[in-house]
């Protein structure tokens, strides 16, 4: 109080006036910034909506409870009829396989990164995961397809070894995810885990794991998204099937990606003028109402991990 | 069942940097034994490892002896899981587990070693620990809340019912106040005092007065300079530190002229 008091009358007026007054300049730029950044956004949103907007006008036209449920056998030519049933089963079965394979490799990766990494062993996997995250895709399939032509002679078109292709793109995505992940829990926790008497292996299981779950259930789906989209790999190591087919380790397999290029590859039908059951674009709109439906999957399995997350996620109240 | 812990000429090492250097000590069964000294003298150091704890940091080992009733907590065929389970530990942060409930931050050491435990006798370890953390009537309503929820001071009651569950024998705390309003940590020291009756507690403190008022000895550490290890200086009952030490460091640092 008394450094108010003391204060010539000069100092206090200045003061008031340096408060009141704005600095122009420094208005105007944070303006223009501001500015800039929505623009940076609607022209980031703009191709965004436009695709999501193409994909269902046009999917949507095909898109019943029809085409879900029946495959394509014995569809040929303009016929109105045929399904992607096939495509789902096969998409989910080799995603799903896929999964099985690299989110245990990928998930144990990365806690042996986290917690026990040390020295060049370690620096050289952290090496290979970032070498691998840059195969092409292609790559991935050609890679598949020989080892089970190895194994199963040349030709071999099976389900499973999709299911490797997509785990080689999908395990270095797992292991980068889940490292950071890991490295988010706070060391606290895993001292206040071992000065209980708690055992490092049951530390990681049952506080390190448990509390970075939501995280790494994100990260998980994020790399099933990655892949579940994939093309090249799969035509080259499941092929292209019509029917239906459960059984990823016997018989070619379709999924939605492949399906949608193949109808798409197909074009237009030329029909016979006056033909009833014959529509001349059916191979685009089914590739349209396919891709609708690719979408639409991973968007329910965002959702399944939004509510997972959820479940997992440390409470607070 | 408090337990004598000695010490014998005990260097802590980090990689190849001393940490601490020719530390002999005796702490007594069913009392207080305060460490005071300036930052960075080694005093959590030289706490961690008398459960090791210290090991969990990569790097880091000790030479030298630490011996609980005569075994050796470092000699080769000691786990140290088990030495943790018999040597507690609070930390400077409160550190409850966010994921679970406060009743299960309570069971946390029975429940992450997978042990059984029937419903009732988990109920009464429960209440046990957290009667035994003057926390009971703060929380019995809402055991079934997560840990996270609770105000600083009862987080750290929480972790210290958290360690008293497993039945230790001593109780080690880092700078358990250093995070605290005033009013938590009286809480914190009058439950100390209480304390002392089952377990062998040694704490670390940055507070001179939080030594005087709770400990019945005081060890002052000290450091020569930065990169030189830190070493203990003087041992006493805490009247004769506070009071008559031997050593002028010592007396300069209580009394406040020095760090």
């Amino acid at each position: 109080m008394s450094a108010t008091t003391s204060t010539p009358v000069g100092d206090t007026e200045r003061v008031r006036a340096m408060l009141g007054s704005a600095d122009a300049g420094r208005k105007r730029t944070d303006r223009m910034m501001t500015g800039l950044i929505y623009a940076a956004f609607v022209v980031a949103m703009i191709p965004l909506v436009s695709l999501l907007w193409t994909v269902v006008i046009r999917g949507i036209e095909r898109f019943s409870p029809y085409f879900l449920s029946v495959s394509m056998r014995g569809v040929f030519g303009g016929m109105d009829a045929g399904g992607i049933y096939h495509a789902i089963v096969g998409t989910l079965v080799i995603t799903l396989v896929a999964a099985a394979i690299s989110v245990p490799i990928g998930l144990l990766t990365a806690v042996y990164l986290v917690e026990y990494g040390r020295g060049p062993l370690a620096r050289v996997t952290t090496f290979f995961v970032d070498v691998m995250t840059g195969i092409p895709s292609i790559v991935a399939g050609l890679f598949a397809f020989a080892l089970f032509a190895i194994f199963f002679g040349p030709g071999v078109r099976l389900g499973v070894a999709a299911s490797v292709a997509l785990s080689v793109l999908m395990i270095p995505v797992v292991v980068r995810s889940s490292e950071e992940m890991l490295r988010l829990v706070p060391n606290e926790l895993r001292e206040a885990s071992y000065a209980l008497g708690v055992p490092k292996w049951l530390t990681i299981i049952k506080v390190v794991l448990r509390t970075s779950v939501a995280g790494l259930t994100t990260g998980v789906l994020l790399s099933i998204a990655r892949v579940i989209g994939e093309t090249a790999p799969i035509l080259i190591t499941a092929g292209y099937a019509d029917s239906i087919n459960f059984n990823p380790f016997e018989g070619r397999m379709a999924t939605l990606p492949v399906y949608i290029f193949t109808q798409y590859r197909q074009g237009t039908v030329p029909c016979a003028p006056g033909a009833l059951d014959c529509v001349e674009d059916i191979n685009l709109m089914r590739a349209w109402a396919a891709a609708l439906t690719l979408i639409l999957i991973v968007m329910l399995l965002n959702l399944v991990g939004r509510l997972v997350t959820r479940f997992f996620a440390p409470k607070l109240r | 069942m408090a337990q004598r812990i000695d010490v014998k000429d005990l260097n802590i090492y980090y990689g190849d940097f001393m940490a601490v250097q020719g530390v002999s000590m005796t702490i007594d069964p069913k009392s207080v034994t305060a460490f005071i000294g300036p930052s960075g003298c080694g005093k959590s150091t030289f706490l961690r490892t008398l459960n090791r704890m210290h090991e969990v940091i990569p790097g880091a080992h000790v030479e030298g002896k630490v011996e609980m009733e005569g075994v050796d907590l470092y000699g080769p065929d000691v786990d140290p899981v088990a030495v943790r389970r018999s040597i507690g530990m609070v930390f400077q942060r409160p550190n409850p587990f966010p994921t679970m409930s406060i009743r299960d931050n309570v069971l946390a050491g029975v429940k992450l070693n997978n042990k059984r435990i029937s419903r009732s006798d988990a109920d009464d370890l429960v209440e046990s620990s957290l009667r035994g953390a003057n926390l009971w009537n703060e929380v019995k309503d809402r055991l079934d809340k997560p840990g996270s929820g609770l105000s600083g001071g009862q987080q750290q009651r929480l972790c210290i019912a958290r360690a008293i569950a497993v039945k230790p024998q001593v109780l080690l705390m880092d700078e358990p106040c250093s995070a605290l309003d005033p009013i938590s940590t009286l809480a914190i020291e009058d439950l100390i005092q209480e304390l002392k009756q089952d377990y062998t507690i040694v704490i670390v403190t940055h507070n001179m007065q939080q030594a005087a008022r709770v400990s019945d000895r005081t060890a002052f550490f000290n450091i020569a300079g930065t990169g030189k290890p830190g070493r203990l200086i003087e041992m006493d009952e805490t009247a004769t530190i506070f009071s008559t030490p031997k050593e002028k460091a010592t007396e300069d640092y209580v009394s406040g002229r020095f760090g």
